[in-house]
């Protein structure tokens, strides 16, 4: 078999990006809120936040507007009493994680999430995590996280809590050597975009690949030195370093966003495995160009456009790439909540060198050059995209880009459409003359 | 340590930020680490609110632990000052930044900035969002009203002869429930008694205002939740009475208009002013007549639990069955307002516990707060909001006060929108098994599909049965129903078969039955309908 002959195709030597480096207020979620996806996802699940009462506040502020028959999260809320002392805090952990059980049974697998105050005052969840999981094998596993503010930044928290699925990963050994995968796809996906990639994956002549975090938790998943594992979202760190010591290697490629960046991620993973170049031209070039075509009339909306991004997600990067290339939009400031250079560098190698990147934020000073350069589309957090509306600018939410099938070559025109429609809006309103 | 799956009020430093929002010129440096700015859309999702919360975060990270947080803090108070000049500058800790003492008080006093400072000492592990709410208001006004406390003895001045009778509306805030459309028909029905309002506060005043309420003659205390605590020290140190009457629904609307204007030292014709209520004719046309008895549980914060109550029982017609409030400071109230009805009150930020206690009773009606609707959705019972917790739908575009006569009006729309119509009901406690208006379906006027409200499969809610069966004490026996029964008891409409289950087990409890025939159900509602 003639493997892919291509080079992942770059453009341009990369370039030494010199991103502005701030510190300040930071207008950003701490990584609770994966909680918000991450219950979706894995539906035997059970999240429960060791923390504050603000803790609490934050994930029903966010997630209350929906009403739940049966919660899949909730707050274990630190009280006078637990400051006192430690040992009492695991006593009454134990207690409310007894109570939580018993009201429901069918949990299989429940996260003691860490937060600020749990870290602060040093209370030790990883080992609470691993006591009560004794107690609860094996009906119940047990793992344990940190969401916290202090440490995570919003996706970071999908990032800390796959890092610990991870490490709870059975071991490669002789006996199951033979069920180790040759691919893992990392990174929570809509399940939609999960059915597309599986039946791409397929086509290519795949056999030996599953997506991570699964949908059950009890779904078997072997990695060992075999194994190749391709990122699909671009925070996750930690995840990617627990992986690397199962002695699974990772395989650089860009985000599957837009046609592109879909196209180079499965060549990339392709290579990899050993798919011939006919195979993989067979396969993706009716995906492609079907995409290509899809993303036109996007294209007209917003061709010239300039956009301005605050950091929310580390999605920053990509999308911009692709916004860029794909849609002929004009780039200004991208900031990123963290700049993690290995596993973005074939993403920096695509982008216009021109760009202000921003690592880390002084929000003040972030909206002050924001004002100053005018962009035609903001993309920021909810915190202030009403405001800056307010102010006259045409804001795009960035939350959305965590809720949304966005990956893949199917999706390429929904995201476009996402950028597309605040100004859209804008015009059927008469809130801006049509261009 | 507590399970919390909902919680019915926030950390204290978010009631600090509602009086901080909901003011002009005012700005609050909040010591609190990274992601706590996810308070700020509470005001600008939520509230869909133009103007980002005037609030700076230090939004300290872990790197920052091990260096200066309390340099952090200066530093954040010292450029939030310059840029943004506020009259008044609220400084504090949230509840993580509680843990590592750094004293923003103490450190914003040392950077002698030219603005009065406010303080808070909040304490996020003892006490709540409202709590914190009126204690930064009470600061407040302490603060900036120093000036004109009497001294001890002295009485107030009488008002200047001819003057109109004036009073400030105390407590509407940012985030409040209806807040914004409450002061606006409670201060036109005050201007339509003759009465001038001095200052609404905090809800749209500046620290300027805040050192004019002095002058009023009298306070309207209308949210007791955030303005007690301020109201009572102005009664001490300003001698301005203030009201107690909450103008709820429209026997609370004309308790309140008598009081105002004995307060105002005014004559006024009580029964002119009730003319424009529609919500009174609404209740006693025929049509509500199907509402009369309907079982009503009602919980939330103390002031709109209790009057809420009243409307219920003395207005809507419906028997109140259980009343509660998570709000303890005003536990006392609500003990006493339940009493009235008979009724023991429900004092608990748990919600487990009204779960539980919603279960037990099986009302036809929940009025409630946001929480409340999760656990009307798991026992399919009706529901409508009527205090905070609330969500983004319930900070709507229209006019829709829960106060005044118009607020009545919306009362009552509210409250019987989510019943079955009075003659589906009927038709369907006639014949059952209809293709389309069968048992279980959803009341057809909320536009639902006939699908069954009952899913008979397990999946993600497969615990919830456990939780929905009543468990009764009956010591090592066991109760079963048989077959028949069992059928007879599903021809009663749904919206009360909860209750008859219920009351049929009791019976047979205590007729020491072991088996529930068709004859013990029957026994079982003729023993409690007489």
């Amino acid at each position: 078999m003639n493997s892919v002959s291509q080079e992942v195709v770059l453009d341009s030597q990369p370039i030494n990006f010199q991103p502005l480096k701030e510190r300040g207020q930071r207008e950003v979620f701490c990584g609770l809120t994966g909680i918000i996806w991450l219950h979706r996802k894995i539906q035997d699940a059970f999240f429960l936040v060791v923390g504050s009462r603000t803790c609490a506040h934050l994930i029903q502020s966010a997630a209350g507007v929906m009403i739940f028959a049966e919660p899949r999260f909730a707050t274990a809320i630190i009280d006078d009493r637990d400051l006192a002392g430690l040992a009492d805090a695991n006593d009454e952990l134990d207690k409310v994680v007894k109570q939580l059980l018993d009201r429901r049974p069918d949990i299989k697998l429940l996260f003691l999430v860490g937060s600020c105050p749990s870290e602060v005052i040093k209370l030790d969840l990883s080992r609470a995590a691993q006591r009560l999981g004794k107690t609860f094998a094996p009906k119940v596993r047990i793992l344990n996280y940190s969401g916290s503010g202090i440490e995570t930044t919003f996706t970071q928290g999908e990032d800390a809590c796959l890092a610990a699925l991870v490490q709870d990963l059975p071991k490669s050994t002789e006996s199951n050597q033979a069920d180790e995968l040759d691919l893992l796809v990392v990174g929570c996906l809509a399940d939609v975009v999960e059915d597309q990639f599986s039946r791409i994956f397929k086509d290519l002549g795949l056999k030996s690949f599953a997506f991570f975090p699964p949908r059950e938790s009890t779904q078997k998943i072997v990695v060992g030195p075999k194994t190749k594992y391709l990122l699909a979202q671009p925070f996750l760190t930690d995840t990617a370093r627990f992986l690397e010591n199962l002695g699974a290697q990772r395989i650089a490629a860009p985000f599957p966003l837009g046609v592109e960046g879909t196209e180079k991620w499965f060549l990339a993973a392709a290579k990899e495995l050993g798919v011939s170049a006919d195979t993989f031209e067979k396969v993706i070039a009716p995906q492609r160009e079907r995409a290509k075509k899809s993303l036109e009339p996007h294209r007209e909306i917003l061709k010239g456009k300039s956009i301005f991004f605050f950091p929310d997600s580390q999605l920053e990067i990509p999308l911009a790439r692709y916004l860029n290339r794909e849609l002929g939009m004009n780039l200004m400031e991208v900031g990123v909540p963290y700049l993690h250079r290995q596993h973005m560098a074939e993403e920096l190698a695509m982008l216009d060198p021109k760009t202000q990147l921003a690592e880390g934020q002084n929000v003040e000073n972030q909206l002050d050059r924001c004002r100053e350069q005018q962009p035609d589309m903001v993309v920021c957090g909810l915190g202030l995209a009403n405001p800056l509306e307010a102010e006259g600018f045409t804001t795009k939410w960035s939350i959305e880009l965590v809720f949304t099938p966005i990956q893949g070559f199917n999706q390429a025109a929904d995201l476009a459409e996402l950028f597309a429609r605040p100004l859209t809006r804008k015009n059927k309103l008469m809130m801006v003359e049509a261009a | 340590m507590k399970l919390t799956l909902w919680t019915y009020e926030g950390p204290p430093h978010v009631g600090a930020m509602r009086i901080a929002t909901a003011m002009d010129k005012v700005h609050y440096v909040l010591h609190a680490p990274q992601g706590d700015t996810y308070a700020d859309l509470l005001f600008t999702m939520i509230e869909r609110m133009k103007k980002r919360p005037p609030v700076t975060y230090t939004t300290f990270q872990a790197r920052d632990l091990g260096s200066d947080t309390a340099e952090l803090f200066k530093d954040a108070a010292r450029t939030a000052y310059a840029r943004f000049q506020p009259d008044l500058l609220m400084v504090g800790a949230s509840c993580t930044a509680e843990l590592i003492q750094d004293d923003p008080g103490g450190l914003a006093a040392a950077l002698d900035l030219p603005v009065p400072i406010l303080p808070l000492e909040l304490p996020a592990y003892q006490k709540k969002e409202n709590w914190g709410a009126a204690e930064t208001f009470y600061q407040m006004v302490r603060l900036l009203g120093q000036d004109h406390v009497l001294p001890p003895g002295q009485q107030r001045a009488a008002r200047a002869a001819g003057a109109k009778p004036s009073c400030n509306i105390l407590g509407p805030t940012a985030l409040g429930f209806r807040h914004r459309d409450d002061v606006q028909e409670i201060s036109r029905l005050l201007r339509e008694l003759g009465i001038e309002v001095n200052v609404v506060a905090p809800l749209g005043a500046n620290p300027a205002d805040i050192a004019r309420l002095y002058e009023a003659d009298f306070n309207v205390n209308l949210y007791p939740e955030t303005a007690n605590t301020a109201a009572t020290w102005m009664t001490r140190s300003f001698g301005q009475p203030s009201t107690k009457s909450i103008p709820i629904g429209f026997k609370g609307t004309q308790a309140f208009i008598t009081e105002v204007c004995q307060l105002a030292g005014i004559e006024c014709d009580v029964q002119k002013f009730s003319q424009s209520s529609k919500a009174r004719w609404y209740a006693l046309s025929v049509d509500s007549t199907y509402l009369t008895n309907k079982r009503v549980f009602i919980f939330g914060d103390a002031t709109h639990a209790i009057a809420a109550a009243k409307v219920a029982a003395h207005e809507m017609g419906f028997k109140v069955v259980g009343l509660g409030t998570y709000s303890r400071e005003l536990a006392r109230e609500v003990r006493e307002a339940a009493a009235e009805l008979g009724l023991e009150a429900m004092i608990t930020d748990d919600y487990l516990e009204v779960e539980a206690k919603i279960t037990e009773l099986q009302p036809e009606l929940i009025l409630g707060t946001q929480m409340e609707r999760h656990i009307a959705k798991r026992l399919q019972i009706p529901c409508a909001v009527i205090s905070s917790p609330v969500h983004v739908q319930d900070f709507p575009a229209r006019y829709s006060p829960q106060m005044g006569f118009e607020g009545a009006c919306v009362l009552f729309d509210s409250w019987v929108h989510p019943l079955m119509m009075g003659l589906e009901e009927h038709l369907i406690g006639m014949f059952r098994g209809d293709f389309e208006f069968h048992e279980g379906a959803m009341p057809s006027h909320l536009g639902h599909s006939s699908a069954p409200m009952k899913a008979e499969t397990g999946g993600a809610g497969a615990g919830a049965e456990q939780i929905t069966a009543p468990n009764l004490n009956l010591g090592n026996k066991t109760l079963a129903w048989e077959t028949d029964a069992e059928k007879e008891l599903n021809k009663i409409p749904f919206f009360v078969r909860g209750k008859a289950r219920r009351n049929t087990e009791k019976y047979a409890v205590e007729q020491g039955l072991l088996s529930i025939t068709l004859e013990t159900l029957y026994d079982a509602k003729a023993h409690f309908k007489s």
